[in-house]
């Protein structure tokens, strides 16, 4: 098989491997320093509880997204040799920069959030939760600067036969960065937030530990339906504006938007085949396309047929990857508001067909996740940074095909074990539940 | 003055010696923890690293995206040239961090036992891997004019590079029964400082060995070396250093072996680096081919801008390094929060 297309499965097998951890940790990082915060100043042990069970989870998940994150800082040396060589004046500097920023900061205060709740007082306990959420928060900054690089690359010239830095205020603030940057973090605050509101659901289902639950969910469901309200406005309308404006190739591609158009319609759903691109079964609404990108319902946006064939991205993972996760950041809404709803009727706790929905629907933020940064990368190609590199000439060219092929097996055991274990340690957490009150700590 | 490209030199040097001691002591541990004999004492090795491993880790990954920011095309070349061995030492570092994580959450001996061994072998591969790679770059290694690699896996595993592993496994093996006995006390502690003898003859001889090796393999790391006045420094403070780890041992003033330990670390890798600057990676070919810190780097403008990333972000680094392992200080107390 082709080596550069084994190259781009390895990356992806890894990245988004590694991608389904390091939302649950910032997520659940910010809902702990709500409920830290709750215990600490109420003095209410029943959140104090809740605070030391969450935390286990977080201990869990942030060790599987380390294990898996440390193939990530070396990976573009092994894989990517030429890129790395071609764009390293540049790319090196953020995940340098999120090490020294956030690494250190989140893995040392973890060390003692995790193992320091009896050797420090409480205001110091908090705040090292504090630095966890905000160390998460600044790591995801700049792999997202080092990503919004690719597609909307800034602040340098071409010169010595690589791309060399001029500015390095306009390489991290490139046009995509900051929206593309809130809309993942609010991404990962969702996922925190469906995770601690199904967990709590779980107990509610059971008629376990129910103060505890109630308390996880208040906070959960408060959380949830704020961000998830926010994450379709402002922050994913902001984000598909910025699209259109700056990569149209990639817009037109997950809009679904096949010729020119003016008035173009959103398409709400739409089964699509390839050869000629087609959409069959549209459900859509005339002009808003427009309305909502360029501000006119009639504007014009130039559909995939308007690029070269050799500049446009594949047309169907990208449009499908697109609309699952518009679809699912709506459901989020709904979920999120009518558990608010139930909670300010008091119906939530007996509501039991609803709770189970709340249970199931733990990975889905997840999935989206995965299916955005599907439609972000695959809808950034044939470039791996956008008009400026093409991925296939990204590649390391010393590494064999055969060399590739071992590490995608060897790391797909490995994840498929990971995998497998973790989630069989989860549900064994979660059904052997919080510690019991005033259970002594000392053990030995 | 000193260009930026040498502070360069020397910043992916503080941090490869940062991750050396700091990691060093847990990969050694981990090699430990294949000797232990009762579960509570494989959770007390568990937990004397428990709350700084992770940070001690992160040496790594920073320097990993330092050498990337600094020297691209080392990293570059040289990771997409030891492609296997550095795809075995990824599986290795993700079974050692994940080891201590889940095998505390289920109470069968099997299951622990699992862990134990991937904690053990997890440790020691890299443990092993590190002085094999750091062999083989004093070795020299296959780069060609274009500074494209040229060699094969099985090329990494010469005499030479083995011999540098088998020596950093000693000398982290060393390390780690120092620090372990700092954490402990009773038989415990008896059991694991017996350890640092022995280990501390390993790599005394082996660190000899391997210099009267490096004279044949590597004879130019040595020229010019006798009439450098900084070589003269390392080299006493490495004798120092090496030489007070058994006195305070017998002493039984575990805190300052761990000084004199961390302190040799330091000083073979700083006379290592002495010897190779200015090249980063030399050419096992043509010398004139090697990666040198100016033919190998980023623009004065990434460097610059880099060092004031380093300058802001190293002593916040620092302080919060020093805050937590105050915290920790002293024995391994095993409580609910524990592995």
């Amino acid at each position: 098989m082709d080596a550069v297309l084994l190259a781009r499965l390895q990356f992806a097998l890894t990245v988004g491997f590694h991608f389904l951890f390091p939302p649950v940790t910032i997520g659940l990082a910010w809902l702990l320093v709500v409920v830290e915060l709750l215990g600490w100043r109420k003095k209410d042990e029943i959140y104090v509880r809740v605070g030391a069970f969450f935390a286990k989870i977080l201990g869990l998940t942030f060790a599987v997204g380390v294990a898996t994150g440390i193939v990530m800082e070396f990976q573009f040396g092994t894989n990517w040799a030429q890129y790395s060589k071609f764009v390293g004046d540049i790319f090196g500097a953020p995940l340098a920069a999120e090490g020294v920023f956030a690494f250190f900061l989140e893995s040392g205060f973890l060390g003692l959030y995790l193992f320091g709740r009896n050797r420090v007082s409480k205001g110091v306990h908090w705040f090292s939760c504090l630095m966890v959420a905000v160390g998460a928060t600044i790591s995801a900054f700049w792999i997202i600067v080092a990503n919004s690089w690719q597609q909307t690359p800034a602040g340098f010239v071409v010169r010595n036969g690589r791309a060399e830095l001029t500015s390095f205020s306009e390489a991290v603030f490139n046009p995509s960065t900051v929206i593309r940057y809130l809309h993942t973090v609010d991404a990962a605050l969702i996922t925190g937030a469906f995770f601690m509101a199904g967990i709590a659901a779980y107990y509610l289902l059971k008629q376990r530990e129910m103060e505890f639950a109630k308390r996880a969910m208040r906070v959960a469901v408060v959380f949830g339906l704020i961000v998830s309200l926010l994450e379709l406005m402002p922050f994913g309308h902001e984000h598909a504006r910025q699209v259109a404006h700056t990569q149209p190739e990639k817009f037109a591609a997950i809009e679904g938007l096949y010729a020119n158009a003016t008035g173009a319609p959103l398409v709400f759903f739409a089964v699509p085949t390839t050869k000629p691109p087609t959409l069959h079964a549209n459900i859509e609404i005339p002009g808003l396309l427009s309305w909502l990108a360029f501000g006119d319902p009639a504007a014009p946006i130039k559909g995939i047929n308007e690029f070269p064939a050799d500049q446009t991205p594949p047309l169907w993972l990208t449009f499908v990857s697109f609309h699952n996760m518009v679809v699912l950041g709506i459901y989020f809404i709904l979920v999120m508001a009518i558990a608010a709803y139930k909670l300010y009727r008091k119906t939530l706790w007996g509501s039991h067909g609803f709770l189970r929905l709340l249970v199931i629907s733990i990975p889905l933020p997840l999935a989206a996740c995965q299916l955005g940064w599907i439609a972000a990368e695959v809808g950034r190609q044939p470039w791996i940074v956008y008009k400026l590199l093409r991925t296939s000439e990204a590649a390391s060219i010393t590494v064999s095909a055969q060399e590739i092929l071992f590490s995608i097996v060897l790391f797909g055991l490995i994840y498929l074990c990971l995998g497998v274990l973790y989630i069989f340690l989860f549900v064994r957490k979660v059904k052997h539940g919080p510690a019991p009150v005033g259970a002594k700590e000392v053990v030995a | 003055m000193m260009d930026l490209n040498t502070i360069w030199f020397l910043l992916v040097g503080v941090l490869i010696i940062g991750y050396a001691i700091l990691d060093g002591f847990d990969l050694g541990v981990g090699v430990l923890h294949l000797f232990a004999r009762t579960d509570q004492e494989r959770r007390i090795h568990l937990n004397a690293i428990g709350p700084v491993w992770d940070g001690n880790e992160v040496w790594l990954l920073t320097g990993g995206g330092a050498l990337f920011a600094a020297f691209p095309v080392v990293y570059a070349t040289v990771f997409s040239g030891y492609y296997l061995a550095l795809m075995l030492l990824l599986a290795a570092l993700i079974f050692r961090a994940v080891s201590m994580e889940f095998r505390s959450k289920v109470e069968s001996s099997r299951w622990r036992g699992f862990w134990d061994w991937a904690f053990g072998l997890g440790s020691l591969l890299p443990a092993v891997l590190f002085g094999v790679a750091f062999g083989n770059i004093l070795r020299g290694v296959p780069v060609d004019a274009q500074h494209m690699w040229t060699g094969s896996f099985l090329g990494l595993l010469n005499p030479y590079a083995i011999l540098i592993g088998v020596l950093s496994l000693c000398l982290f093996t060393m390390h780690g029964a120092i620090y372990l006995a700092m954490k402990t006390e009773g038989e415990l502690r008896d059991r694991v400082a017996a350890w640092i003898p022995k280990s501390w003859m390993a790599t005394m001889g082996l660190y000899l060995l391997a210099t009267i090796a490096t004279i044949f393999v590597s004879s130019f790391l040595f020229a010019g070396m006798l009439k450098n006045p900084l070589f003269w420094v390392l080299f006493l403070l490495l004798l120092a250093g090496a030489l007070y780890i058994p006195v305070a041992t017998k002493a039984q003033k575990y805190g300052r072996a761990f000084i004199a330990s961390s302190l040799t670390i330091a000083c073979m890798i700083g006379l290592s680096a002495l010897s190779l600057f200015p090249r980063l990676v030399p050419s096992i070919t043509d010398l004139n081919n090697s990666l040198t810190i100016y033919n190998a780097s980023s623009s004065q403008m990434t460097l610059s801008t880099m060092l004031v990333i380093a300058l802001i972000g190293m002593p916040l680094v620092i302080l919060y390094t020093v805050v937590i392992y105050r915290v920790f200080k002293g024995k391994v107390v095993i409580t609910g929060e524990s592995y």
